[in-house]
């Protein structure tokens, strides 16, 4: 049954689910305290968890646990950069951001991605982690994301890792801000794949680089098929097309189709879910009218349908983050979201209806649905 | 000499308040630290060699900035966290 991987701005949260997927129990918190911006469970071994944490007065570290969550430790080695030449100026990181396992095919490796927006890799099970200097020392790395400048409100991210599971060499990854970039080398060399995405924040109207992906998300099982949320809108992207199309024009003109994260069907790769926020006047990035909703697609982002049963129906300013929705593998899929109120919403009928399934958690980081090794 | 580690890192230390490390600077005393408790080093002093902005460091109760500071065995060293925020 789905376990529900939950970080928070206070520590690390489990949600059990019990067969029918209507009764949940908590378990927790892990690590009281610190800042959980991701937690997540190695698909490969569905026992292996990483967690990349810091505290607000501490440095950044990950902890890796491989016994479910009973016992923990810490990476004998955190991304960090290497030293800088004496007298230079060396980039430090600031929180890990974003896990992600890489390929079947390659056991125990792991990518991460930090702030300022660069990317790390583990060979061992994210015990130690070593630059990925191909993107991190890239001659553009600067001008892409602008040195790694503060680009939201958290410090410049890198977002995103998506690993091709044909190819284990074939890399997508986001930077907020910057753009998504693809790699075919193992993260050797990079280069810009941002066109037909819109970047209204900046005077050049057609940019190569420089936009805010929010969210971007591969298909498992149709790896041609790149969704994105970004700052601008709701994009699709069916490789090897090198052009984004902004399927969320098709949203309703009221709700418009900004928000942060971005969820696939795990076995239709026309069928999606996004969590709308409203990215008006100042961008109060909370539900659109204060009535949250869920919108789903299953015809490739032509048509939208709103998914608000048993959400608040008024006064609720509601903001989910990039990392904080996630969808599980029954049918029909689960789908689930976590609030920066502290709030767990889970539907077990892909959308159609939802219920609260935990309450006064603090302000929720990310959200992971996971079928641990038995 | 001794170290005073604060609540946040006791978790390095088996929870100890005091524990003893060596060294003739801070930079040396900090390393011999990590090796008696492993991973202590990086939560305070980032990749770059910097104090990491809330972490504060004493000798005999003067607060440094420079991790060569020279130390010696009567020296007391105090490792503090500024808290803040919500």
């Amino acid at each position: 049954m789905p376990v529900l991987l939950i970080g928070t701005k206070k520590g690390v949260f489990f949600l059990q689910a019990d067969p029918d997927r209507r009764s949940w129990s908590i378990e927790g918190p892990h690590f009281l305290g610190h800042l959980a911006y991701h937690v997540v469970l190695d698909p490969r071994d569905r026992r292996t968890l990483l967690l990349a944490a810091k505290t607000g007065h501490l440095g950044p570290t990950v902890f890796r646990s491989t016994d479910l969550g009973k016992t923990w430790s810490e990476a004998s080695s955190p991304p960090a950069f290497a030293r800088a030449p004496e007298g230079e100026k060396g980039r430090v990181v600031d929180h890990v951001f974003w896990l992600q396992p890489g390929a079947e095919s390659e056991p125990g490796v792991w990518y991460a991605g930090v702030s300022p927006p660069a990317l790390f890799r583990s060979e061992d099970a994210g015990n130690t982690w070593l630059p990925v200097a191909g993107w991190n020392d890239h001659p553009m790395w600067g001008t892409w994301t602008e040195d790694g400048a503060d680009g939201t409100p958290d410090g410049s991210i890198l977002h995103s890792v998506n690993v091709d599971p044909r190819d284990a060499r074939h890399l997508y990854i986001a930077a907020s801000g910057g753009g998504v970039f693809e790699s075919l080398d193992g993260g050797d060399d990079w280069r810009p794949l941002n066109r037909g995405c819109a970047a209204d924040f900046n005077p050049e109207p057609n940019p190569d680089y420089g936009h805010d992906p929010h969210c971007v998300r591969l298909h498992p099982l149709a790896p041609d098929v790149l969704w994105q949320q970004n700052h601008c809108g709701i994009y699709r992207l069916e490789r090897p097309a090198e052009e984004w199309q902004r399927v969320g024009d098709n949203m309703p003109r009221e709700v418009g189709d900004i928000g942060f994260p971005i969820e696939l069907h795990p076995r239709d790769p026309d069928a999606a879910w996004v969590f709308p926020m409203d990215g008006t006047d100042v961008w109060p990035r909370t539900s659109p009218g204060g009535r949250p909703a869920v919108y789903r697609t299953r015809d490739a982002g032509q048509s939208w349908r709103r998914c608000d049963q048993g959400l608040p129906r008024e006064h609720a300013w509601l903001t989910v983050l990039r990392q904080a929705m996630a969808v599980d593998a029954h049918d029909p899929v689960g789908v689930y979201f976590g609030t920066t109120t502290g709030q767990l919403w889970a539907s077990s009928d892909e959308g159609d209806t939802w219920t609260r399934i935990a309450d006064n958690l603090p302000h929720v980081y990310s959200v992971e649905v996971v079928e641990p090794a038995p | 000499m001794r170290v005073s580690i604060p609540t946040p890192l006791r978790s390095y230390t088996g929870e100890a308040a005091l524990v003893e490390a060596e060294g003739t600077t801070i930079r040396e005393l900090l390393v011999d630290l990590d090796r008696r408790h492993p991973g202590i080093r990086f939560r305070m002093i980032d990749e770059q060699d910097g104090i990491r902005p809330h972490v504060k460091i004493f000798v005999n109760r003067e607060q440094i900035a420079d991790l060569e500071v020279r130390v010696g065995p009567r020296d007391e060293v105090q490792i503090l966290q500024a808290l803040s925020g919500g």
